[in-house]
C-alpha cells in the first residue's frame, strides 16, 4: 500500500488546512484502496501533499446535485467507491496530470531555492520561451500511459534548468522582471505568466503558430469585457440576431443601464409558439433554455449540469458536414446555442467556465480523429468534467465542512444553497447535535423550500427573513454562505443578500464559511455588485405574497418609478473568514493561488 | 371619576392588543389622556403637585405595563411629570417673589431648580398667554378645580398646618392646574407638528442630484423628502422594501405621487446599492439615551452596511421618541415578535410549527423580530424638531425635557 502511494504522485494538491482524516465510519472502505489513515493525512500542515487518489477515495457520501438524491443514505459502500474509481481511473487522464502536478510540487522547492541557486531574477527572453515550448511539447508528447517517476522528471527539470541558465547567458534581458521570480519554465506557470498579463512571457501552449497563439492566450487571459448594454448601437445588432423576444423593459434603473432587461411577461409563451421555426437550436438546448426562462432551474450548479448535458446531446446529434472540420463547425455551433441560452438567462460565471472548457476540449480536436471518436471524447469529457469538478467536488467539501460544525453550534444559512444544504444534512446523519436557522428574502424565498427539506429530514430550524438577521446573529455561531462565484480578489459573487448577513455576522464576531467548488472561480476581479450583475423581473417585486392589492400594481405606468431585482451581489473578502473548495480550507487571500494553479488546469488537459 | 378610568381602561386594552400604531399616535393619545385626567383630578389643598405627580406616575405605571416596548408612552408621561413639577417651581417661586424662602415639601425641584431656567421661563410665558386656551376646557378646568377645592375644604381633615392659607392655596391651585393644561397642550401641539418642524431642516441636509436611501416607511421621512422636493431640490430616494410589512411599497407610491425619482429595491440589495447612496435617511421607533436607536427591523443591517461605505446614517426623531432610559440588551429586551404568519404561510407549515401545544421539541420556530437595535456609533446625526444633534449629546439632550426623578416610573410601595 505505502509503496503504491509512494509510486503514486499527487493529483491533488490541498492547500490551507483541510480535513485531516476521512470520517471514523470509512476505515472499512474497499480493500483495494490506499487506507486513509496514512500518517501524511492525519498531520495538520498548512501545506499538504496527499496521495493522489485519496481525494477521490475517501469520499464516504453520494451527493449528487439533484436534491431528491440527497437523501440517499450513506453510500459507504464500496458500490460508490467504484464509481468514483470510474470516474477519477487513471487509464483517462491522471498521467499526465499527475506529472504536472508533481512538477509543479518539486518546482514549488525549486522556487524556494532559485534565488539561491541562480543569484539572480529570471529575466525570460524568447528564446527562453523556445526552449520551454520545446521542452514543453516533448513532455506532452510523452505517452500517457506511462508513467513518470520521480527521478525521471527530476532528469527532466535538470535540463530544463539548464537550458534556462543557458539561454540567460545568451539572451538579452527583455526587462520583464519577474518579481515573483518564479522559473517560467513550468507547464503551470504559463498560468502564472499570463495572469501577470505580460505577454513577452507567454509561453505557447502548443507548438507552431507562436505569434498567433500568443496573441489568443493574451486573449484568453484577460477576460472578455462583457456586452455592455448601454452600447445602442451593439444592443441593435444583439436583438437582430436575438431569438427570444426581447422588447426593453420600461423604467429601468439608471445606473443598471449597462445590464440586460426585457419585459418577461410573453417571452417564455413566445418562445414555446417559436418551437417549430427555430431549426438551429437543438431540442435539448431549447428544453434548457425553456427551463432557464421560466425560473425552473436555480442553481448554479443544476443550471450548468442542465446545459452540459444538452451539450452532450448536440454533440452526440452532431455530424461534420462534408468540407468543414469539427473543431470550427462545432464550436460555430455551441456558440449559437450558447447565445441561445444567454438570451433565455444570462450565464452564471460557473457556466461560462464550464462553456470556456468544452470550447478548449473542441479546438483540440484534431483531424487525425474520426468523427465519432471526437465526439465520444468529448462526450466523455463532459461526463467527466460533471463528475469531477460538480459531484466529487461537492462531496469532499462537504466532508472539509462537517468538521466544522461542532455539537451545540447554530449554524446560520441564507435562501439556498444545495451545497449547504448537503452539508447541513451531512452534519445531521453524522448525528452531530445543531440548529439551523434559515435566513430568507424576497423574492424568490427560496429558503422555504430548503425550510421545509431540511425539517423533513427532522433538523431544527428557525426561519427569519433578512431583515431579522441582526436579532438572530447573536445565538449564531457559523455562518455557511454557498457562492455563485469566487472572484480573484476574494470577493464572494452570490446571491443578493449573502453580502449582507456576511456583514452582519462580521460585526457579530461571527465567522463565515463560504462553500464553494473550484470550478466555479474566476480570474475576474470586482469591487462592487453595481459593475456586472443580473436584473430579475421587477415585477415580482411590486407582488407581495398573500396580499390581494399591492400599492404597486400599476407601477410600470409611473415614470418616476422604477423597481429594482437585482440577483447578485458581490462580498468583500474581509467578511469572510474561509473558503471551502475542494482542495482545502482557504482564506479569501489565497483565491488567486486557486484560480492559478487549478481553474485553468482544464485547458491544458 | 368614572369617565376617566373607562378612559384609561379603554386606553390600556387598546395598547395592549397592539391597537396603536405608531410611537407619534401612541405619544399624542397618551398626551390627550393625561391632560384628561389631569383636568379631571381632583387636588388636596396642600402639596398639590405632588399629588398630581403620584396620580401621573399611577396611571402611568399602568400605561407602560400595558406595552412597554410603546416607550413614546412612557416619555409622555414623564414629560407632563416633568411639566407639573416645573409649573409647581415657577408657581411657588413666582407666590414667594422676593420674599424669604423656604423649603418647599417637594425636595425634588431643587434638582431641577438650576437645570431648567430656560423651560420654565417658557412655561410661564405660555401660562400668560391664556387667549390660546380653548375656551371648553377653559370652563371644565375651573368647574372642576372649583369643585374640588370645596369638596377638600370640607373634608380634608389632615393636613392641619396649612389649613389657614386655603384661599391663597385655592387660587394657586387653579393656578397650577391651569397651567399644566396649558403646557400639556403645547406638548401636544408639538407632537403634532414634529413633522413639520423636521421637515423644515430638510433643504439642508438634501442637495441636488443626492442618492437617499430609506428602509420600510416611516411619516417624518416622506415629509423630509417632500420638503426637500418642494425646495425644487431634485434626488433620487431608493427606498427598501422593509420585510415582512413592505411599507416601502407604500411610501414609495407616496413619493412617486409627489414626483421624486424613486426606486424600489429588495432588502437584501441594500448592501449591494450602498455604495451608490450619498445618505441614509431613515425614521426611529425611539431614541434611547445613550443615543442609541430602536428602529423598524433591517436598520441595524443598513446601518452598518452604510459605516461600511462611509454614508451619513441620519435618523429622523420628534422629540417625543427621545427616552430618558440607558438600553440593556435591548434587541431583547426592548423588542416584540410578531406573528409568524407574515413569514410563513401557516398552512404549508402548520404540520411543524410550534404552537406551544406540541409534545416534544418543535422543528421549526419562526423568529420576526419587530425593531432592532442600532447602537450610537452607527449613528452619524439625530435630526430633532429642536434641530440636528450628536448620538452623544442625547443624554444632555434628555435632561433638558425630564425631571431625573422620573425616569423610574414604578412607584415606590411607601408612597
Amino acid at each position: 500500500m505505502d509503496s503504491r502511494r509512494r509510486v503514486i504522485d499527487p493529483k491533488v494538491r490541498k492547500v490551507g488546512f483541510f480535513t485531516p482524516g476521512p470520517p471514523p465510519d470509512r476505515t472499512q472502505s474497499g480493500p483495494a484502496g490506499p487506507s486513509s489513515q496514512s500518517p501524511i493525512s492525519n498531520s495538520l500542515s498548512p501545506v499538504m501533499i496527499p496521495p493522489a487518489r485519496q481525494a477521490s477515495e475517501n469520499l464516504s457520501r453520494g451527493v449528487p446535485v439533484p436534491p431528491n438524491v440527497l437523501r440517499g443514505h450513506d453510500c459507504l459502500d464500496v458500490g460508490s467507491y467504484g464509481m468514483s474509481e470510474s470516474v477519477m481511473s487513471e487509464e483517462t487522464e491522471s498521467p499526465r496530470r499527475v506529472g504536472i502536478d508533481g512538477e509543479f510540487s518539486e518546482d514549488s522547492a525549486n522556487w524556494m531555492r532559485n534565488p539561491r541557486d541562480n543569484g539572480k531574477s529570471p529575466a525570460v527572453d524568447n528564446e527562453d520561451s523556445e526552449d520551454v515550448a520545446k521542452a514543453q511539447f516533448q513532455k506532452n508528447s510523452k505517452p500517457l500511459k506511462e508513467k513518470t517517476t520521480k527521478a525521471e522528471r527530476r532528469a527532466l527539470q535538470e535540463a530544463q534548468r539548464a537550458a534556462k541558465a543557458e539561454g540567460k547567458k545568451a539572451g538579452a534581458t527583455s526587462g520583464v522582471s519577474a518579481p515573483t521570480s518564479k522559473p517560467v519554465k513550468q507547464p503551470n506557470q504559463k498560468k502564472d505568466v499570463t495572469l501577470l498579463a505580460s505577454s513577452s512571457t507567454a509561453v505557447p501552449e502548443k507548438k507552431g503558430g507562436e505569434k498567433s497563439l500568443e496573441k489568443d492566450r493574451k486573449k484568453e487571459t484577460v477576460p472578455h469585457p462583457r456586452m455592455q448594454f448601454d452600447d445602442k448601437s451593439r444592443v441593435e445588432k444583439a436583438k437582430k440576431r436575438s431569438v427570444v423576444q426581447q422588447t426593453e423593459a420600461r423604467n429601468r434603473v439608471e445606473i443598471f443601464r449597462h445590464l440586460p432587461q426585457y419585459e418577461r411577461a410573453n417571452q417564455l409563451s413566445d418562445l414555446e409558439s417559436k418551437f417549430f421555426q427555430l431549426d438551429h437550436v437543438h431540442p435539448a438546448v431549447y428544453e434548457v433554455g425553456l427551463r432557464f426562462l421560466a425560473g425552473d432551474i436555480m442553481w448554479s450548479n443544476t443550471r450548468c449540469i442542465a446545459m452540459l448535458q444538452a451539450f452532450k446531446k448536440v454533440i452526440e446529434d452532431y455530424s461534420t458536414p462534408s468540407e468543414k472540420t469539427l473543431s470550427r463547425d462545432l464550436t460555430a455551433k455551441i456558440n449559437s446555442s450558447v447565445s441561445f441560452l444567454i438570451e433565455c438567462r444570462p450565464l452564471s460565471i460557473s457556466m461560462g467556465n464550464a462553456i470556456r472548457f468544452l470550447k478548449a476540449l473542441i479546438q483540440k480536436s484534431t483531424l487525425a480523429q474520426t468523427d465519432s471518436e471526437a465526439k465520444a471524447s468529448l462526450c466523455s469529457d463532459i461526463d467527466r468534467y460533471i463528475n469531477e469538478k460538480i459531484i466529487l467536488a461537492d462531496k469532499v467539501i462537504i466532508r472539509h465542512a462537517v468538521t466544522k460544525i461542532r455539537d451545540g453550534d447554530v449554524l446560520l444559512t441564507y435562501g439556498s444553497s444545495s451545497l449547504t444544504e448537503a452539508i447541513l444534512l451531512h452534519a445531521h446523519e453524522l448525528r452531530r447535535q445543531f440548529r439551523v436557522v434559515i435566513v430568507d428574502s424576497r423574492p424568490n424565498l427560496e429558503g422555504q423550500s430548503m425550510l421545509r427539506r431540511l425539517i423533513e429530514k427532522g433538523l431544527s430550524c428557525t426561519y427569519t427573513h433578512i431583515n431579522g438577521v441582526s436579532y438572530v446573529m447573536h445565538e449564531v455561531t457559523r455562518v455557511f454562505l454557498g457562492a455563485a462565484s469566487v472572484l480573484s480578489n476574494g470577493t464572494i459573487y452570490s446571491a443578493v443578500g449573502t453580502a449582507c448577513i456576511a456583514m452582519v455576522a462580521h460585526a457579530y464576531h461571527v465567522p463565515v464559511v463560504v462553500c464553494c467548488e473550484s470550478y466555479k472561480f474566476h480570474e475576474r476581479v470586482q469591487l462592487d455588485a453595481i459593475c456586472s450583475n443580473e436584473l430579475g423581473d421587477p415585477d415580482v417585486i411590486s407582488k407581495v405574497p398573500g396580499r390581494m392589492n399591492n400599492p404597486l400594481d400599476d407601477w410600470a405606468s409611473k415614470e418616476n418609478l422604477q423597481l429594482l431585482n437585482l440577483v447578485y451581489d458581490v462580498t468583500p473578502a474581509d467578511y469572510v473568514s474561509m473558503i471551502v473548495t475542494e482542495y482545502g480550507m482557504i482564506p479569501p487571500t489565497s483565491v488567486p493561488v486557486i484560480v492559478r494553479e487549478y481553474c485553468r488546469e482544464h485547458i491544458l488537459i | 371619576m368614572p369617565d376617566t378610568h373607562a378612559l384609561v381602561s379603554d386606553f390600556l386594552n387598546k395598547l395592549k392588543k397592539r391597537k396603536i400604531e405608531g410611537s407619534k399616535a401612541a405619544a399624542k393619545l397618551t398626551a390627550e389622556l393625561l391632560r384628561t385626567v389631569i383636568s379631571q383630578q381632583r387636588l388636596p389643598n396642600t402639596n398639590q403637585a405632588a399629588a398630581l405627580i403620584h396620580a401621573i406616575k399611577a396611571i402611568g405605571e399602568q400605561l407602560t405595563a400595558a406595552n412597554p416596548v410603546e416607550l413614546a408612552v412612557g416619555n409622555i408621561v414623564r414629560r407632563v411629570l416633568h411639566i407639573i413639577r416645573e409649573e409647581d417651581l415657577s408657581l411657588t417661586t413666582a407666590s414667594i417673589g422676593g420674599l424669604n424662602l423656604q423649603a418647599l415639601s417637594d425636595d425634588e425641584d431643587n434638582v431641577d431648580r438650576d437645570d431648567q431656567p430656560v423651560l420654565s421661563a417658557a412655561a410661564v410665558a405660555a401660562a400668560a398667554r391664556s387667549t390660546l386656551r380653548p375656551p371648553a376646557l377653559q370652563t371644565l378646568i375651573e368647574d372642576v378645580s372649583h369643585s374640588a377645592a370645596i369638596h377638600h375644604s370640607s373634608s380634608s381633615a389632615g393636613d392641619s398646618e396649612e389649613k389657614t392659607k386655603s384661599t391663597d392655596k385655592n387660587s394657586r391651585s387653579r393656578k397650577l392646574k391651569h397651567n399644566v393644561i396649558e403646557t400639556v397642550n403645547e406638548l401636544i401641539e408639538d407632537i403634532a407638528t414634529c413633522h413639520e418642524s423636521i421637515a423644515e431642516q430638510a433643504v439642508e441636509h438634501i442637495h441636488h442630484n443626492e442618492v437617499i436611501l430609506t428602509l420600510g416607511s416611516s411619516g417624518t421621512v416622506i415629509e423630509f423628502l417632500c420638503a426637500a422636493k418642494e425646495k425644487k431640490r431634485s434626488f433620487r430616494v431608493f427606498v427598501a422594501e422593509g420585510a415582512p410589512r413592505y411599507q416601502g411599497h407604500t411610501l414609495a407610491k407616496e413619493l412617486v405621487a409627489r414626483g421624486l425619482q424613486t426606486t424600489v429595491i429588495t432588502d437584501s440589495a441594500v448592501f449591494a446599492m450602498i455604495s451608490r447612496v450619498n445618505m441614509v435617511i431613515v425614521g426611529a421607533h425611539a431614541v434611547m439615551a445613550n443615543g442609541g436607536v430602536i428602529a423598524p427591523v433591517g436598520l441595524n443591517m443598513v446601518a452598518l452596511a452604510a459605516q461600511r461605505h462611509a454614508v451619513p446614517f441620519v435618523v429622523l426623531a420628534g422629540i417625543h421618541k427621545l427616552c430618558p432610559l440607558y438600553p440593556h440588551n435591548p434587541e431583547v429586551l426592548l423588542n416584540e415578535l410578531k406573528s409568524p404568519s407574515e413569514l410563513l404561510d401557516f398552512g404549508e407549515f402548520s404540520d411543524c410549527m410550534d404552537f406551544g401545544t406540541g409534545t416534544g421539541s418543535p422543528l421549526l420556530q419562526v423568529v420576526n423580530p419587530a425593531f432592532d437595535y442600532v447602537p450610537p456609533k452607527l449613528v452619524s446625526l439625530f435630526i430633532t424638531d429642536t434641530g440636528g444633534h450628536n448620538p452623544s449629546y442625547m443624554y444632555r439632550l434628555i435632561a433638558d425635557y425630564y425631571s431625573a426623578n422620573d425616569l423610574v416610573l414604578q412607584q415606590r410601595p411607601t408612597s
